[in-house]
Parts: structure tokens; C-alpha cells; sequence
């Protein structure tokens, strides 16, 4: 049995007296490789506590850069390396921790054509990625290269872990969901909002789950554990299906092929909400920020109606602005005008949800009331108007 | 004839679908109309109406007439919920139970949740 470095007694001896970890639990921890695909909620407390633990060898995948949005949850990451790569700013964090344990700092995305030579070289792989593609790419590749996948989700006040392709019969990403949701049911952390301690409390659990496969104290049940942070009981644990036959992944004859376009499976690319809410869109339909800003400015009588829901209305907005989430809107546009004809603009974050409005507005108006919608939406205001209202 | 309550929870977004509740207690007879229809006439006792035990399948085409307060189509697909949707038995997946085919008992724990993505 080889020896361990002498100061390695030190650091992890709390560990090592455990029963179930002892002096050849942390010998297998010194041995084992880890991929963490991702290094943003989910991926930096996990590689925090399989840093700390004394993984010999951990990779970090993400092609992503800092951004000071991040730092609210994505806890590695600091104000002095924002603008850096996600991958290498989590691995500087984690050098100075833990200087004994090898990081391969990968900033390429993954994708089909990459995703067995970038996994192979590890025993197990962590998804803490942030979209449905890559769920399923990584499900694929793990199946292909025969290893175990810690899965991490999480949204709002919600997360959800699993183990996939893992044990004598365990099934994979593809065994529970054959079928990709529908593109519009699919929302990012930036549309929906995430917080902070719940992507860290599943990071954790990543990393322990991956550390007991590691140990071998993992019991190879299928199972989904799923928090809810404003439940009463916050955990619970969900008995799942084993593998499938029929799975096209995993199953008897399995038949994906290495070429599937992961993106085009899944419904196509995630819409870019700030260009889309930037179209010029038909004349005098929509409205520049500096056509806004000119008609407040010039006193003339006008209704401005900002469609957010009311906890975003409720963050910011402008000065005599009215609050009408889109939903209310959509159910009754003609309550929503004002027995005048003094001109509407409408209102949202980023100009997209505003055209909705706006067009259900203008198909109920009978007579000569001016309905636009704001190009760009507050995010545009802000940027071009008057740089002291907040961007969030 | 015997009445089931069912505690049917939501979660992972699934609730917007549903006036925002997380919970809710469903009452329905034990014996429901073979032909799917979800109306208080068709639910009556008495109806002429051939009868079938309720099943999940049934329950879920409930949920949609009665309750779903959004569009249809962010629930159910080809008849069963859409693809993304985990529903469970007493928390165990609904796979595992013979899905929409699982006979309902009074007291039962469904749960409707939405996988997540983000991260």
C-alpha cells in the first residue's frame, strides 16, 4: 500500500478516521480523477469540496467568462477575475487551497465532436452545466465511456440530483427523458433567477455523491433527490426506474449517433431575448428610448405601461409608469387604456414581452390612440438614457 | 360509491400552470366516466355513464379541464403530460407504477414537477 505525503495525515486525518474512509478511502480519493463540467452555481461548490477533500486529479470544463452577475451564487469566482474564464478563475480559487491536487483548466465548450476526448481521461463526470443539450450530451458520452454522471440542476428556489448510468442497472439522462421538453418551456437562470445557496446546496450533494462512489459508499439505488428551499419538508428522495431497454442511449441496441446535433434535438438555440428585444419591428409600432425620453421631456400627456411581473416592476421603473404585468394585460387590453388619446408606451426589461402587449393593446383600440412599445426595453433606457437606472 | 382525496403537489414550475399553488386536494369519485369526460354531470353518481376505476391517466386530463388555469399544451402532449414533466406515485416515479394505467387509492401523494435545467 503506498504511503501518503506526510502532511496529508494533517490535512485530511479528520476525514480519515471516519469508518468507511480509514487510510485506503483517502488513498482512492488521491487516485481518483473528476470531471466538472461547468464551473458556474452547481460546478464551483462542487469543486470547492472535491478540492478540499483531496481528488488527485479534477478537471474544470467551461468556456464561459466571469461576469458580475455571477458572483451572487458562483462562489469561486471573485471581483478581481471577472472578465477571466470560469474555468481558470475556479482553478486559481482552488490552487490556493489546495495546491496538491492536479487541475486540468479546459475553457472549450463541449460539444458532441469534443465530448468523449475531453471526458475520457477522467472516472467520473459531474453535469453542472446550465442547458438541455448538454444534459443530454453528457448522459451520452457517460453511457459511451462507461462512467458514472453526477447530475446537478437547479432554478429558483428548486434543485434536483441524480445519478446517472450508474450501477448494475441504473438508468441514464435518456431513460427518464426520452424526449427533450419543448424549447419554450426551457427558461435560463438570467429569465427565471436562481439563488445563491440553493445551486450551492446541490453542488454540495454533487460533491458528495461523487465522493462516495468514489469511497464505494454509494448504494447504487436510482434515485432522484429533489429540494425545494421553501418546502416543508425541503428534501425529498424519489425512487426512479432502472434502465430502459428501449433506450437509444443505453438500452439493447443502443443508436445514437456521434454526429446528433444536441442543439437542433432540443428545439434549436436558446433565443437571444436582447437582440430580439431589439428589432426596429414595424413603423410607428415601436418606439427608440430617445423618442420616450423626448416625450416625457416635453410634457405632453402619455401612459406609460410596464408590463414586468411586479416583483421585477417592484425593483425598479420609471417615474409615473404603471404597472400591468403582461398576463393581466393579455387578459383584458381594453382595461388597460385610459378613457383619453393621450399616446401608451409600453414598457418591459428588455423590449420583448412590450411587443406582445403593445400589439394585444393596438387589435383592441378603436380610434386614434398612439400604441408603441420601447426598442431594447429599461435594459436600453438605462444604457443610453440614463446610466443611474439599474441593470439587473 | 366511494370518493377518493388525492394530494396532488406541483413543482419545478409545473405550479404557474396551476394559479401558482403548490398543493392542492383533489376529490374524485372512485369510479369515473370510460369515456375520459371530466364534467360535474358526467361525475355524478347516478349518470348513465359506463364507469372505470380512475387511474393517473384520468387525473391528469382532470387537472387540465378543471384546474390548469394556462394553456393546455404546457401540461399535456398527445394525451399524457409533456415531455419534461416527472410525475410521481408516493414518490416514486410513475414509471415505475404502470403510469397513466396506476388505479388511484384515497389518500395517494401525486406529484407533478418539472425537470430543471439551469445551473
Amino acid at each position: 500500500m503506498s504511503a501518503l505525503p506526510l502532511l496529508d495525515y494533517q490535512r485530511y486525518g479528520r476525514q480519515m478516521i471516519l469508518d468507511g474512509i480509514g487510510f485506503p478511502g483517502q488513498v482512492k480519493l488521491r487516485k481518483a480523477s473528476v470531471a466538472v463540467v461547468g464551473a458556474g452555481g452547481l460546478g464551483c461548490p462542487a469543486l470547492q469540496y472535491l478540492c478540499a477533500a483531496g481528488i488527485g486529479r479534477i478537471g474544470i470544463i467551461d468556456h464561459d467568462r466571469v461576469e458580475l452577475s455571477n458572483l451572487q451564487r458562483q462562489i469561486l469566482h471573485t471581483e478581481e477575475t471577472i472578465g477571466l474564464h470560469k474555468a481558470e478563475s475556479a482553478a486559481r480559487a482552488l490552487k490556493s487551497m489546495n495546491s496538491d491536487v492536479l487541475l486540468d483548466v479546459q475553457t472549450v465548450a463541449v460539444v458532441a465532436d469534443n465530448a468523449r476526448e475531453l471526458l475520457a481521461p477522467y472516472d467520473i463526470l459531474l453535469d453542472c452545466t446550465d442547458n438541455v443539450p448538454t444534459r443530454y450530451l453528457l448522459s451520452d458520452t457517460a453511457v459511451a465511456l462507461g462512467k458514472p454522471l453526477v447530475s446537478g440542476a437547479a432554478q429558483k428556489f428548486e434543485g434536483q440530483l441524480s445519478v446517472f448510468n450508474y450501477g448494475a442497472n441504473g438508468p441514464c439522462y435518456r431513460c427518464l427523458y426520452p424526449t427533450p421538453p419543448p424549447r419554450e418551456t426551457v427558461g435560463s437562470c438570467a429569465e427565471l433567477g436562481i439563488f445563491g445557496v440553493v445551486t450551492g446546496t446541490i453542488g454540495n450533494l454533487q460533491a458528495l455523491e461523487t465522493i462516495k462512489i468514489i469511497l464505494g459508499l454509494h448504494d447504487e439505488t436510482p434515485a432522484l433527490l429533489i429540494f425545494s428551499a421553501l418546502g416543508t419538508p425541503p428534501f425529498r428522495s424519489i425512487k426512479l426506474r432502472s434502465k430502459k431497454e428501449s433506450c437509444l442511449a443505453c438500452g439493447k441496441s443502443p443508436r445514437i449517433p456521434s454526429s446528433t446535433d444536441y442543439v437542433q434535438f432540443c428545439g434549436g438555440p436558446a433565443p437571444d431575448w436582447v437582440s430580439l428585444g431589439q428589432s426596429s419591428g414595424k413603423a410607428n409600432q415601436r418606439a427608440k428610448v430617445e423618442e420616450l425620453r423626448q416625450a416625457i421631456e416635453s410634457g405632453v400627456e402619455l401612459s406609460i405601461i410596464d408590463v414586468r411581473p411586479p416583483t421585477e416592476f417592484g425593483i425598479c421603473q420609471l417615474p409615473g409608469s404603471r404597472n400591468i404585468p403582461l398576463k393581466a394585460l393579455l387578459e383584458d387590453p381594453k382595461k388597460c387604456i385610459d378613457s383619453g388619446t393621450e399616446p401608451v408606451y409600453v414598457v418591459c426589461r428588455l423590449g420583448n414581452d412590450s411587443q406582445i402587449a403593445a400589439k394585444a393593446l393596438r387589435s383592441q383600440i378603436e380610434g386614434e390612440i398612439t400604441v408603441k412599445d420601447v426598442i431594447g426595453g429599461l435594459q436600453a433606457w438605462s444604457k443610453e438614457i440614463d446610466p443611474s437606472f439599474p441593470i439587473y | 360509491m366511494s370518493q377518493l382525496s388525492l394530494k396532488v403537489e406541483f413543482g419545478g414550475g409545473i405550479e404557474l400552470l396551476f394559479s401558482k399553488k403548490h398543493t392542492i386536494t383533489v376529490e374524485l369519485p372512485a369510479l369515473v366516466p370510460t369515456d375520459d369526460s371530466t364534467d360535474d354531470q358526467s361525475l355524478m353518481e347516478d349518470t348513465a355513464k359506463e364507469k372505470k376505476p380512475a387511474n393517473l391517466a384520468y387525473l391528469v386530463l382532470y387537472l387540465r379541464d378543471r384546474l390548469l388555469t394556462e394553456r393546455a399544451e404546457l401540461f399535456v402532449e398527445n394525451g399524457t403530460v409533456r415531455p419534461g414533466i416527472l410525475v410521481l406515485v408516493n414518490d416514486t416515479d410513475w414509471q415505475l407504477e404502470g403510469e397513466g394505467d396506476y388505479e388511484l387509492k384515497d389518500k395517494d401523494n401525486i406529484v407533478f414537477i418539472s425537470t430543471l435545467h439551469g445551473g
